[in-house]
């Protein structure tokens, strides 16, 4: 049997919030194991003086000492999880500043949580799979070319997409609504196929991700089945052509969003989540629904208005929606309301989660939303960058998928 | 015979000297070896599920981090039952140590609140002081009477 992962754990607060059995059997799951770094009384004094962060909680304190001797050498370790109790701002300010430091000063991925009593380990499973993906995959995910022939599915919260790809070529897609997991997944698979005009047994690979991943993945006999962080990533990388140096991929999804810093294609530090789905694609796909457009018309229909017209901070879905349907009865033109929503988004994400990963151009959107024009330009704006949107942009995880699964082509 | 808070609640050395004197000291170890008693779980962190910063919403309210409320789960009916309290602030990390600043802030506050006999001390920095120190709790204690 494959040697766990080992997860280097960072925290304050974790075992008296009742969630550390959470945190545990999260990284079980994914065959990582989670320890405590092991330093001496006497390297939390030195180490913490050192380190220059002058906080007053001890735990803390020890965090910090257990991150430099991770960095250090001291200690061993093929990840980090460093973890703080939501609302603590003095925990707050450590937290993002030992993940920088870490990013910065090791290869070691990192990932960083804010907790609350009701976090579960279903919550913290995509992320433990994520770093455990990038300390034992590294090989799979150096790849960058596809080869033969292999099919790519992303079973996603929102839509379900399927690539066949052929020698680096895109040769078939297929797209639908989730309904019901399997039926849309073999659905967009016959549509990629049909595309492509080829038939399953000549597929060579096929790799799934997404939230419905494993039940899809063992329904087609997926040689790979991976989380949607690092394949997202290379699929991104991959489409944009950037897969040399850094990188920042953002993905909006319909049910949470993704910021990923990315080095060489390989995230170093990753976010996922959003406090509410007014920071979502659900929320622009009411809005288009609201405005009377298909969500296809809603990013031409933002470009033409100007957000700043309309007071809108969808915070929560239900206070987002509110002050469109506000805004419209007040006589603003859809034109603008459109700006407003897609300017709103953009700036949960920015607020919320940007500040979690260290921004470094190219930006990358990607998924659905990367499509919705007006919400590419308002990140953009608010990044004071040119965003990149790469074709198949909306494909990306499918695209991910099928290029990391033609590296178990040899295995057959 | 007094119930005797000791701050920081993990100090072996103040819950001794509290013992000597035949008080009962209310400390991190009363409370954790209250849990391990529960049954089916291993260890002092796993105690802890949930439910114990829902309970610690007595003492603070939802905004405030998880962590200060499962701790107040413990501390708090503990500060409720104290009859006396030593406080030693800046105390060094080996005498004893807890771990939220949040947390220590609030539980010597609430202590402070309580019209009950209280020893506010500074930990010492040199010997002198430290005999001081020392001096200083067991006259606390003495003043406190005899056992019952």
């Amino acid at each position: 049997m494959t040697p766990p992962v080992r997860i280097a754990q960072l925290s304050c607060g974790a075992d008296y919030s009742g969630v550390q059995r959470e945190i545990e059997e999260a990284a079980r799951e994914v065959n990582g194991e989670i320890f405590f770094p092991d330093i001496a009384l006497k390297d939390i004094r030195k180490d913490f003086d050192a380190f220059g962060l002058d906080v007053r909680s001890p735990d803390l304190k020890l965090a910090i000492a257990r991150a430099k001797a991770l960095v250090e050498g001291r200690v061993e370790a093929d990840a980090v999880f460093i973890a703080t109790c939501f609302r603590c701002a003095e925990a707050a300010i450590v937290r993002n500043e030992l993940r920088h430091y870490i990013n910065e000063n090791s290869k070691l991925p990192v990932v960083s949580y804010s907790f609350t009593e009701r976090t579960t380990s279903g919550t913290l499973l995509t992320r433990m799979e994520a770093l455990t993906t990038i300390a034992r995959r590294r090989a799979l995910l150096a790849r960058e070319t596809q080869q033969g022939i292999t099919l790519g599915l992303d079973s996603g919260s929102a839509t379900t997409k399927a690539i066949v790809m052929k020698d680096n070529k895109i040769i078939g897609t297929g797209w639908q609504p989730t309904t019901e997991v399997l039926k849309s997944a073999h659905a967009v698979i016959d549509a990629a196929l049909s595309e492509a005009g080829i038939t399953m047994k000549e597929v060579q690979a096929i790799g799934t991700t997404g939230y419905g991943r494993f039940l899809v993945g063992k329904d087609i006999n997926a040689d790979l089945i991976q989380e949607e962080l690092t394949v997202n990533s290379k699929g991104a990388v991959y489409l944009a052509d950037r897969q040399h140096g850094p990188a920042t991929v953002i993905d909006i999804g319909g049910m949470d969003n993704k910021a990923i810093a990315v080095m060489d294609g390989i995230p170093g530090t990753f976010t996922m989540g959003g406090i509410c789905a007014g920071a979502s694609g659900r929320f622009l796909e009411m809005t288009a629904k609201r405005l009377g457009v298909d969500i296809t018309e809603l990013g031409p229909l933002a470009m033409k208005g100007f957000s700043g017209r309309v007071p809108m901070n969808s915070y929560c879905i239900v206070f987002g929606t509110q002050s469109l349907v506000n805004a419209l009865a007040a006589g603003s033109t859809r034109e603008d309301v459109a700006a407003a929503a897609c300017h709103s988004v953009a700036e949960q994400v920015f607020e919320q989660q940007l500040q979690e990963v260290d921004i470094k151009e190219p930006v990358i959107m990607v998924g659905g939303t990367s499509l919705i024009e007006g919400l590419v330009h308002a990140m953009g704006e608010l990044l004071q960058t040119k965003v990149v949107v790469p074709h198949h942009s909306q494909y990306i995880g499918s695209v991910g998928s099928a290029l990391l699964a033609s590296g178990f082509i040899k295995e057959h | 015979m007094a119930k005797v808070f000791i701050y920081p609640a993990t100090s072996l050395i103040l819950s001794d000297l509290v013992s000597r004197h035949g008080h009962t000291p209310l400390s991190s170890a009363i409370a954790v070896r209250e849990r391990i008693q529960t049954a089916g779980l291993e260890s002092p962190p796993l105690q802890i599920t949930p439910e114990e910063p829902k309970k610690g919403l007595k003492w603070a309210a939802v905004e405030v981090p998880a962590g200060v409320r499962g701790r107040m789960s413990l501390y708090g009916p503990m500060i409720e039952q104290a009859e006396a309290a030593i406080i030693i602030n800046d105390a060094d990390l080996a005498f004893g140590c807890m771990g939220c600043a949040r947390t220590n802030e609030l539980i010597k506050f609430l202590l402070r609140q309580k019209d009950i006999p209280k020893l506010d001390l500074n930990y010492p920095k040199n010997e002198e002081e430290g005999v001081q120190f020392v001096a200083a709790i067991k006259r606390f204690l003495g003043e406190l009477g005899g056992p019952k």
